[in-house]
């Protein structure tokens, strides 16, 4: 039985036909899983392993290598307040201590209604605008506790769905265009063109 | 200044600079087709001219390392924008705002090595950078400028955007590797040395970073020489400078290299603007938190790779961090550990368990625990990670994360010892 | 062989004096062999480098002035300079094993691995007097199980990637992994599927610490109590060299010795933890049924008034005399024996001298129905494990090797996954190999000898493959492959030739590889018979039609005429022929040497043994329902409890170390027959088990040379084999780390014995010259032509395959509690496109039909079982069935070549 639902394995197939071993779509497809569950449920995980040729422990331990890879269930929004060293200059520890006091969780935890799962976050490339918080890896730019809060108010109230989709929603865009030639074609094209760029070289010389 | 040109944030002032429109009616295309237009060879003629020295961290230069891919029948082209050195922003800039020049960039680059399959690793974070990459591949793809027989040269390639998801040590091209093979990001032992060699499935890859590539249209268009005529030495061209911290107006700014000092780019009214908080320098990180600090009296050293390098730390990722006269320097040095310390992947004894010890006497010491002895025991530890504590770092890992970490320690402790014995004394930290 | 290739030298400096080493090898190998130890903790001898735990850091001079490099990860140069005692160097290493320190628990009391821990033993060498870590140790939960044998303890684990390098690299299988990041990493399954691996323990073995243990060893020992022995493994017939180790007189723990012919330091975990059977149960032994394979045999016993009581020896013996007395009139008639593969060659070869020497009869076969012509085995060109691992090609003509001879598929994994050799894979179903395979030819019951002759390029085999009834299994393009990965004549060829299925007739087989053999004559052979001593046993004649030296009875040399009394004139009876023949009645005496009626690949005929009209004699060193019927039991010492030598699949003769006291009164076999011999009036002359082997030295031509005083010199420690033609043993490679205790010092000095036709052998600094080896070794052209003709399948039956599994009812695994556990009840495994005709899938019950028996059992789809087959685990019972032991041996239609079964949904 398949956890992935139709539509995602379809696209999950699709991911994997771009590179040229399949193991390689093994994090897009956890992106992917998380799209469809909230995080990686032990399903998905096995499906997963299936799809890309390893075994369900190598995709756990691969996956828990990374940050945005959740084993366990996480708020509907995810909300990472950067401290480093950047936004600790700039009062990152103080913005999330409010976050903490008005979500009502400690850093790492989720709010009671389940809507909120605080993180602590190591810089997240947004330094100038600081301190630095995203939510479910959308830069919302709210650097103030006022700020913060509105925005909390705004997501609690079903608002802004457009701008910071449900967590797991990492490729909205998709590749519309497929593998237009096989590889092997691209192969004897190159050929081609190789040929062709050494009789330039050659006109160009001479 | 003023006859500075923008070389890669020419579409800055543009609202809607990621899209094709307006792509393609500020030039747009323009590097590629002429690219398409030369032979290979030319190309990376061009680039070696150009002296265009890698924006990604080592500032390797990338005519070189390009003449270093070893001939096979399958080769890779990987682009680098994990982007995660702490204060490092430039990259995010470039794939938000300016995604069709790096595919044009990039297409460029594999053009000129002959590579047909080419991937742009971003930063999972970056989940708007993603979209619009991706959707410039598109465009290129609906153009015809992507895929198989490029407009019309015979030159085929794919491009495949993927997405890192949240690991510093990612950025660390062998681990990138690894990642975009599917695995953990466990840096890769050397040898191979470079994977110009061995790199992706074991095939010759080139490894650049996205600023390096979004170069390559102006190159190409206006000619490595009139980049080389920018800047002086080996620092050639604009780079882009991440500048935050205790300043007036952080942010990216294309800078002429070596023309600009650091006191320059911080206090000049139209880049940093000055110092806030207490408004005197106090120290600055000059090149992402891997490099050595500096202080007042090197504010005017210029913007150059090896002037910085000469004066014993490192340009790195372009980023510097001001940090004003009221900053506690244990709670800097301690944040930094933190940082390497969660970012460690684990596979080095010394930095697995050495970040994580250092990381623990920092707090400590910061939140009142601390003893006098815990300053030369963070020394040697240190010593013990990256042996003499000299710089460039010997090391006794795989990769240089690990003696990474001692820069902002020793740096802190041989400027500053006198806070770190403040700490103990006064039973933690006094600033405010 | 290695000595084909001739090593190119490389010289460099080693703290300041010159060595030379071979080019390629790694600083951290070759300043060992040059007497250098540079401490370590992830490098293994026999694993790829990583060089992460940087415990190994030395200095190397080099362009950039000397840098610190890890000494496992370099390889030498020439004119490399390294140092590895600068204080540099020293400060460096003292680093890293204070951060490896740091996190790790001050648990060395209550640890298993406490006494034989690296890190603790580098720890008192060199490390810090007092820890400058105050902070608080990482924490985790405590020991989690990560599978049924393995405790992994995550505190005390210091990454070093051993583990799950072994899974991944050396088994194949990465059900454990990494997990986390930093200094969070730790070892995981993923949850629901555990480390079932056969080669588990060796992930115990190599763990530098005590994060991993085993579950029957913990707390069983401390290190400083146990005492070693070195010893030859006889789980199956590959002859993994091992320690063994024990304490208060009872069995620890068996840890892989680095036999660098043989094992490479594996075992698989049937052959380590096994060892629980032989220490039985400490009280309450007597208290088990005598049917009970737990139970250990402790007293000679007669029956008498139809009961089974205790004697003293010399009344056991003379009660076994006068059995094999009254049974015999020096015919293959009247008497016979079974089994034998379990003992040592000593007592093979005293079994054959008592039963055909003294009572005449030829009726003795140590293979149980499962084996091949024994006469093919010692003639057709042997190869050897290295010759397998280094072929360019092998050719898997067997059941599947990693059920049935575990280290011997993890050689030839290493061999298929480097790209060192092609697999041709001819397995009737799913198997290890057909994984690996570059070809596979799966080969339906019957078809083995068509795609040999396929192979040849017979035409009319070729088509009749491809108009297969069932459909083809593979195509034409396979092969042409397979042809032209065995080239012209064979050469860089070996087969590995076993049963791929006990529900097809050995002789399809033996047919198929004699065609190979007469079309590819430089192909060799390595036999894949699974019993621990089989091959043993068809050296030293304890088969029908041989005598020892792989000799058959017609040309028995005059040396062994002068010492037996008598020499069988015709080949007696196999071992089914006997049953056959003592359950009819006509056979009056049966000696049962350690078998069991579960092996018997007829079911009805072994449930009808224990009632037979004749005498039945068992000797055996644990219970059984042969024990329990028998008319005399002769307790006997078994693995562990007696020296002498054993014969792995190569033709390696290697020692067995004695380690424990039998229980009670066990006797070693070979004094067993002697005694009986003696009590008949025959004299063996032998009072140590020496004497046994410098008799068979003498007699059997393959052995010449053989004697007691070569097996012990340095250089044959691996064994040697025969007939010597010359072995090699390189440089042992060791891996201290894992192999603690007294093997792998004394064997780091181990001389090598090579060249391509040795016949000297060093033994105490003389030269001992070994006569040329006289055996025969050409291949008597197939006598019958083109070997059986095998019936057309019809298209409502599938085809039966009897395949082996590691955890069977075999008397090794239910007599070790450990092992026990792990067996799986039986399935029938077919073909999804089978099932679905029938319309049921995995987990249903289906009626299997054959002349022989009806049996309901449970169904799974397998991708890999071909079809218009079913494929059964032998040995083991279906759940819910009738049919309780041996499920399939109940459907095998005895005397067929093939056995056809009806499929019938409930
Ligand atoms: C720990 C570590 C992190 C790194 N992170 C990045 C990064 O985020 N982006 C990047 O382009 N290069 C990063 N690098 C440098 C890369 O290894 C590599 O040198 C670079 O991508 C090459 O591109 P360039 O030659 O165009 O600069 C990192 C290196 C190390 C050791
Ligand atoms: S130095 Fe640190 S980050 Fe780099 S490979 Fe070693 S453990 Fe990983
Ligand atoms: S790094 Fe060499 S033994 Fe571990």
């Amino acid at each position: 039985m398949n956890h992935l639902t139709p539509e995602m394995r379809t696209r999950a197939e699709k991911l994997v036909a771009l590179y040229p071993e399949p193991r390689s779509a093994l994090i897009p497809l956890c992106h992917l899983a998380q799209e469809q569950d909230g995080y990686l449920v032990d399903d998905a995980m096995i499906e997963i392993a299936e799809i890309v040729g390893v075994t369900p422990a190598e995709v756990r331990g691969t996956a828990t290598f990374y940050d945005m890879l959740h084993t366990d269930s996480v708020g509907r929004y995810v909300v990472g307040v950067c401290t480093n060293i950047a936004c600790l200059l700039a009062g990152g520890d103080e913005l999330l201590a409010h976050a903490e006091a008005s979500l009502g969780v400690r850093a790492g935890g989720t709010s009671e209604d389940g809507l909120f799962t605080l993180e602590e976050t190591e810089c997240l490339a947004d330094c100038d605008i600081a301190p630095c918080v995203q939510v479910n890896h959308r830069y919302v730019r709210t650097t103030t506790p006022e700020a913060l809060d509105s925005l909390v108010a705004e997501l609690r109230a079903g608002e802004r769905g457009e701008e910071i989709p449900p967590h797991g929603t990492l490729i909205r865009v998709e590749r519309t265009v497929g593998l237009e030639a096989s590889k092997d074609t691209i192969a004897a094209e190159r050929a081609t063109a190789r040929a062709a760029a050494a009789e330039r070289a050659t006109v160009e010389g001479s | 200044m003023s006859a500075v040109p923008k070389i890669v944030t020419s579409r800055r002032e543009y609202a809607d600079s990621y899209t094709l429109e307006r792509y393609k009616t500020t030039g747009g295309f323009d590097g590629l087709k002429k690219a398409l237009s030369m032979t290979p060879e030319a190309v990376c003629a061009e680039v070696d001219a150009a002296s265009l020295l890698g924006r990604g961290g080592a500032g390797f230069p990338a005519g070189r390392k390009w003449s270093m891919l070893r001939k096979s029948d399958v080769s890779y082209l990987v682009i680098n924008g994990d982007e995660s050195e702490p204060a490092t922003f430039k990259d995010h800039l470039l794939v938000e705002h300016d995604p069709h020049q790096l595919v044009e960039g990039v297409i460029i680059a594999a053009f000129a090595l002959q590579v047909t399959q080419a991937f742009i690793f971003l930063r999972g974070e970056f989940a708007l950078g993603l979209e619009r990459v991706q959707s410039a591949v598109n465009g290129f793809y609906a153009e015809g400028a992507l895929g198989s027989n490029i407009l019309g040269s015979g030159f085929s390639l794919d491009i495949v955007v993927h997405p890192g998801a949240g690991a510093y040590i990612c950025g660390e091209e062998t681990s990138l590797l690894e990642s975009l093979e599917g695995k953990r990001g466990f840096p890769r032992i050397k040898p191979p040395f470079f994977p110009a060699a061995i790199g992706l499935y074991g095939e010759p890859t080139v490894v650049n970073n996205v600023e390096t590539v979004s170069n390559l249209p102006w190159i190409v268009l206006n000619g490595g020489s009139a980049f080389a005529a920018l800047g002086e030495g080996r620092s050639t061209g604009t780079r882009l400078f991440a500048l935050s911290g205790k300043v007036r107006n952080p942010g990216v700014f294309e800078i002429e290299m070596v023309k600009t000092t650091f006191r320059d780019l911080i206090f000049n009214p139209s880049l940093g603007g000055g110092v806030t908080g207490s408004g005197e320098v106090k120290a600055i990180i000059p090149g992402g938190v891997s490099a050595p600090w500096f202080y007042p009296e090197q504010l005017d050293l210029p913007l150059g790779q090896d002037e910085v390098a000469d004066a014993g730390s490192m340009l790195g990722s372009g980023s510097i961090v001001v940090m004003d006269t009221s900053t506690c320097m244990v709670k800097a040095a301690w944040r930094i550990t933190r940082f390497f310390s969660r970012e460690s992947c684990g596979q080095c004894t010394p930095c697995r368990e050495g970040s994580g010890w250092l990381e623990r006497i920092l707090y400590r010491l910061e939140n009142g625990q601390g003893r006098m002895e815990d300053i030369d025991l963070l020394l040697d530890l240190c010593d013990n990670i990256a042996p003499g504590l000299t710089w460039p770092p010997q090391q006794t890992t795989i990769c240089v994360l690990g003696p990474s970490i001692p820069s902002s320690i020793h740096s802190a402790i041989s400027r500053f010892r006198d806070e770190f014995v403040a700490h103990v004394t006064n039973g933690g930290c006094t600033h405010g | 062989m290695a000595d084909e290739q001739a090593t190119e030298k490389v010289t460099f400096t080693l703290d300041g004096r010159e060595v030379t080493a071979e080019k390629g090898e790694m600083i951290i190998a070759a300043a060992e062999a040059a007497g250098t130890y540079i401490p370590r903790f992830c490098y293994h001898p026999r694993m790829e480098p990583v060089g992460v735990c940087r415990m190994c850091l030395v200095e190397v001079e080099g362009p950039r002035g000397s840098t610190l490099m890890p000494a496992c990860y370099v390889a030498v140069g020439d004119g490399m300079e390294v140092v590895t005692d600068s204080e540099k160097v020293k400060k460096a290493q003292d680093g890293v094993l204070e951060f490896l320190l740091a996190n790790h628990p001050l648990d060395c009391p209550v640890c298993d691995k406490g006494g034989e821990c690296p890190l603790q033993d580098q720890t008192l060498v060199h490390g810090p007097g007092e820890s400058r870590f105050v902070e608080e140790k990482r924490h985790f939960a405590k020991p989690l199980p990560i599978s049924e044998l393995v405790l992994l303890d995550r505190e005390r684990c210091i990454q070093c990637s051993r583990c799950t390098r072994f899974a991944e690299e050396v088994a194949g299988e990465a059900l454990i992994d990494f997990a986390g990041r930093g200094d969070q990493v730790e070892v995981a399954t993923f949850p629901g599927r555990p480390f079932s691996s056969y080669y588990s323990g060796n992930t115990v073995q190599i763990c530098p610490v005590g994060a991993l243990t085993a579950t029957p060893y913990r707390f069983a020992a401390r290190p400083w109590d146990l005492e070693q022995v070195e010893s030859t493994c006889t789980g199956c017939a590959v002859g993994c060299r091992v320690a063994v180790q024990s304490s208060a007189g009872r069995l620890t723990r068996l840890l892989g010795v680095d036999s660098d012919p043989v094992n490479h330091s594996w075992l698989c975990d049937k052959g380590r933890f096994s060892f629980e059977g032989v220490n039985g149960v400490d009280e309450g032994n007597e208290e088990l049924a005598l049917r009970d394979p737990r139970r250990r045999l402790t007293a000679p016993m007669v029956r008498r008034d139809g009961v089974l009581v205790e004697v003293g020896w010399s009344e056991a013996i003379k009660a076994a005399a006068h059995l094999l007395q009254t049974s015999s009139s020096t015919s293959n008639e009247e008497l016979g024996a079974i089994g034998g593969a379990q003992l040592t060659n000593e007592g093979a070869y005293a079994w054959a001298s008592l039963l055909k020497g003294v009572l005449g009869t030829d009726s003795v076969d140590a293979q149980l129905g499962d084996g091949l012509d024994p006469e093919l085995m010692a003639t057709l060109p042997r190869a050897t494990i290295d010759e397998a691992a280094a072929a360019c090609t092998v050719i898997v003509l067997s059941g599947d090797l990693r059920e049935e001879l575990p280290v011997l598929f993890l050689r030839l994994r290493e061999s298929a996954r480097t790209g060192r050799s092609s697999i041709i894979d001819l397995s009737p179903a799913a198997s290890s190999t057909s994984e690996l395979a570059t070809v596979a030819l799966g080969a339906r019951p019957g078809d083995a000898l068509l795609i040999a002759r396929a192979l040849e390029g017979d035409a009319s085999a070729r088509s009749q493959l491809a108009t297969h009834p069932e459909g083809r299994t593979f195509t034409d393009e396979d092969l042409d492959r397979a042809v032209s990965l065995i080239g012209d004549d064979g050469t860089g060829v070996v087969i590995i030739l076993g049963r791929p299925s006990l529900a097809e007739d050995a002789s399809i087989i033996e047919s198929a590889a004699l065609q190979l053999h007469h079309r590819y004559p430089k192909a060799t052979f390595l036999p894949a018979l699974r019993r621990a001593n089989v091959m043993g046993a068809i050296d030293m004649g304890l088969v029908p039609g041989m005598v020892p030296g792989r000799v058959p009875l017609r040309n028995a040399s005059a040396g062994l005429r002068e010492t037996w009394k008598l020499i069988p004139a015709s080949a007696g009876r196999s071992s089914i022929e006997q049953v056959e023949a003592f359950v009819a009645g006509t056979q009056r005496g049966l000696v049962v040497l350690g078998a069991q009626l579960s092996d018997l690949p007829d079911a009805a005929l072994a449930a009808r043994v224990t009632s037979a009209p004749g005498n039945l004699l068992v000797i055996a060193g644990h219970g059984g329902e042969l024990v329990d019927a028998a008319a005399v039991v002769l307790p006997a010492a078994v693995a562990h409890e007696r020296p002498g030598t054993t014969t792995n699949i190569e033709g390696r003769v290697s020692t067995l170390g004695q380690k424990v006291v039998a229980p009670g009164l066990a006797w070693p076999d070979w004094m067993i027959a002697g005694e009986i011999a003696f009590e008949l009036g025959h004299d063996f002359g032998w009072s140590t088990i020496d004497d046994v082997t410098e008799e068979i030295a003498r007699v059997a031509p393959s052995h010449e040379g053989l004697t007691t005083s070569v097996l012990a010199a340095p250089a044959a420690a691996d064994g040697l084999v025969v007939p010597l033609k010359g072995t090699s043993s390189p440089r042992a490679l060791l891996d201290p780390v894992a192999t603690p205790g007294l093997a792998s010092p004394e064997r780091v000095g181990l001389g090598s014995f090579t060249g391509t036709l040795a016949t000297d052998v060093e033994v105490s600094g003389d030269l001992v010259r070994l006569s040329s080896p006289d055996v025969p070794t050409s291949v008597a052209p197939d006598a019958d032509g083109d070997g059986p003709t095998v019936p057309a399948p019809d298209s409502y039956s599938l085809r039966l395959v009897a395949t082996r599994t590691l955890y069977d009812d075999g008397a090794q695994v239910l007599a070790a509690p450990a092992l026990a556990l792990l067996r799986k009840p039986a399935v029938a495994r077919v073909n999804p496109y089978d099932l679905d005709r029938l319309g049921v899938t995995t987990g249903d019950r289906v009626r299997l039909r054959t002349p022989s028996a009806t049996l309901v059992i449970e169904v799974e789809a397998a991708e890999g079982t071909l079809r218009g087959t079913v494929a059964l685990d032998f040995n083991v019972a279906a759940a819910d069935s009738d049919v309780h032991a041996n499920a399939v041996a109940s459907l095998i239609e005895p005397g067929s070549l093939v056995t056809d079964v009806r499929m019938e949904s409930l």
